[in-house]
């Protein structure tokens, strides 16, 4: 099967700065995609690749095995939901809605009948007459999708569209967007820097960092299976033993990764069981999230590792300057690429 | 123990103006509202009154009772209906001549143009507001002389037929373009270009380019942008550009005197009324007429939508 979109060795460059670096990867028509990284790693640069916003310096943007590399935006089967939703001011919703079929030429009932349709799936009806600046942020997104829906694109893009809504219109609409792409079967592509929102949402996840990517995998692998260090610390925030503290925890200079809800913090007269990986430090900070507590433990070595807890009412609970004892099981140690960037 | 720092007790007056911010307000507003009251429109109505009296044709003296004497005379005098239209004439074309030719200069100083090529931009669009006026105009009536470097640098590319051609068009031509309509609009267009690019440069520099991307994206091409994103945002612009174009024109009396064949215009009127000819109705008669017609504008404005982005 050709892959809906597919980049070949793609690098963009602005000035002296790569902000996409030789990036290869692959979309399969019907996945749900996301690119996670932080700021300026170059996950918005490769959206705008795809959308033809940009066009790319070296390497190759396919769709659909066509090469769009210098094809212009009005000319690719891609839309795409802005992060400001770039509504059309002087326009209503309805108008707004329409818009891709008005400058393709359709007849105005059938754009009419079809935007009241769009506006019915994204549960607008009530809205059309509206102008952009009467709605609500939540709503603003909604017709900032109808919008892009309307032209039954092969492949929507969609740049940190949830980043502008609080937290509960935000898991409202990470549950709808998911629902709309499994109905109705598009390839979604979906740039974020909330992991926690790349995790639930997508099939597949790339991490980006620098221009690059770092990893691509099933949230699942990449949670469980960080490869890098930088991966680990960006999804979930992990803690990472590289040179000698790797050395003097596992007895091997190789990095690892642990979770913080793999370790457990114990007085220091407690002995662990044999198999696991100990350390001691001194508590330097002790945050409440309701179901977790979370210590931040300054290690004698130096660094700072986080250990979280659930909530149950009992256990140890060692306040601020208290020496604790850390321990974690060997398995729960993710072995990590030695160098590269963190 | 480090010092605490007093807070300050406030005076009477400092609460009374907290618990009553509109005496605040009142306080802060009443010597602005009394200059702009008394000196601006206060001036402007007296003027507009004057316009509802009549002079004596014998003692040449205004008669001092309400009349529509004035204007009976303003619409009834084929010449003076002949002034109104033509000075109407040349504003309309003096505001869309600077139209046509500042839109793709904002729209390049905005959307294109280097920040370095943009400051440029604005200077050298600002540049020939800072000097005189005067100097300008007479500038002008040089470089649109029979021997003017304008003339001159035409034949030299062998395009005298081409001037020649235009000054023998019936209305707009005549001996020269220092002493026709075509040499006039020019320097009007001149004049008034600055005060339309500004207004269309920042009406366009509030679209934000998200917009313009949204509409490519969603299958316009830049055409179809430009007619259905770039240009119904910009209007505002247009339309206060545009207001300043055309009350400009209407208003002038210097460039009309200068550069141009001799038909009179407003301007002129108003000053030689009220100046020499001390007929001080007539000249009041006279300035009304390009408020009332920028009223008009106005009205066919906001109807055709040019401020519905505001």
């Amino acid at each position: 099967m050709t892959a809906a979109i597919e980049f070949e060795g793609v690098t963009r460059v602005y000035g002296s700065t790569r902000a996409v670096d030789g990036v290869s990867l692959s979309i399969e028509p019907g996945e749900f995609f996301a690119m996670l990284g932080p700021s300026g790693s170059g996950k918005t640069t490769c959206l705008r690749l795809i959308a033809g916003f940009e066009s790319p310096d070296a390497g190759r943007v396919l769709l659909d095995g066509q090469d769009v590399s210098y094809v212009p935006p009005y000319a690719r089967d891609v839309n795409t939901v802005f992060q400001d939703y770039a509504l059309f001011p002087h326009m209503n919703v309805l108008a707004n809605v329409a818009y891709g079929l008005r400058v393709r030429g359709v007849p105005v009932s059938e754009q009419q009948k079809r935007a009241h349709e769009m506006l019915e799936l994204v549960q607008l009806a009530g809205m059309a007459k509206r102008s952009p600046a009467q709605l609500s942020g939540g709503q603003r997104q909604r017709v900032a999708l109808a919008r892009a829906l309307i032209n039954q694109p092969r492949v929507l893009l969609l740049d940190e569209p949830l980043g502008a809504l609080d937290l509960k219109l935000r898991e409202e609409m990470q549950i709808e967007l998911k629902n709309l792409q499994r109905r109705l079967g598009i390839t979604f592509v979906f740039v974020t820097h909330d992991q926690g929102e790349a995790l639930s949402m997508a099939d597949r996840v790339a991490v980006f960092n620098a221009g690059r990517i770092e990893q691509q995998g099933n949230p699942r692998e990449l949670y469980r299976k960080p490869a890098t260090a930088f991966v680990a610390r960006f999804v979930g925030s992990a803690n990472v033993a590289e040179g000698s503290l790797a050395q003097v925890l596992s007895g091997s200079a190789q990095p690892f990764a642990v979770r913080a809800e793999h370790i457990s913090v114990m007085p220091l007269d407690d002995v662990p069981p044999a198999w696991s990986m100990q350390c001691e430090g001194t508590v330097a900070d002790v945050q409440y999230h309701g179901a977790t507590y979370r210590w931040q433990v300054k290690l004698d070595s130096g660094e700072l590792f986080a250990a979280s807890f659930p909530d149950t009412g009992s256990g140890f609970h060692p306040v601020m300057g208290q020496r604790v004892r850390l321990a974690w099981s060997r398995d729960s140690a993710v072995p990590l690429a030695a160098g590269g960037a963190s | 123990m480090t010092a605490t720092v007093a807070l300050r007790a406030p005076s009477s007056l400092q609460r009374l103006l907290h618990r009553r911010p509109a005496v605040a307000l009142f306080l802060l507003l009443v010597p602005p509202l009394l200059w702009f009251g008394t000196v601006y429109l206060g001036s402007l109505f007296t003027l507009l009154a004057q316009s509802f009296f009549a002079i004596d044709e014998f003692t040449t003296k205004i008669v001092y009772e309400p009349t529509l004497a004035t204007y009976r005379q303003l619409v009834t005098q084929p010449a003076n209906i002949d002034i109104i239209v033509r000075t109407l004439v040349m504003a309309v074309t003096v505001t869309i001549a600077c139209a046509v030719i500042a839109f793709p200069v904002a729209n390049y100083m905005v959307r294109y143009a280097s920040p370095r090529a943009k400051a440029f931009f604005y200077v050298g669009v600002m540049l020939p507001m800072w000097t005189s006026y005067l100097v300008k105009v007479y500038a002008w009536r040089l470089i649109l002389a029979k021997q003017g470097i304008l003339s001159w640098a035409l034949g030299s590319v062998g395009l005298q037929g081409l001037l020649d051609s235009a000054l023998e068009l019936p209305g707009v031509g005549g001996p020269s373009l220092s002493s026709s309509y075509l040499g006039m609009f020019i320097v009007f267009v001149y004049m008034w270009l600055p005060y339309m690019i500004l207004p269309l440069a920042a009406a366009l520099e509030r679209v934000p380019v998200s917009l313009l991307q949204a509409a490519a994206d969603l299958g316009a091409t830049p055409g179809q942008t430009m007619r259905t994103v770039i240009l119904p945002l910009a209007l505002p612009g247009l339309a206060a550009g545009s207001v300043f174009t055309f009350s400009l024109t209407l208003g002038d009396y210097i460039i009309p005197s200068v550069v141009g064949a001799p038909g009179y215009f407003i301007g002129m009127m108003v000053y030689q009324q009220q100046g020499l000819a001390g007929n001080l109705p007539l000249a009041a008669a006279f300035s009304v007429v390009p408020i009332v017609l920028i009223m008009v504008y106005l009205s066919l404005a906001k109807r055709a939508g040019a401020f519905d982005a505001l």
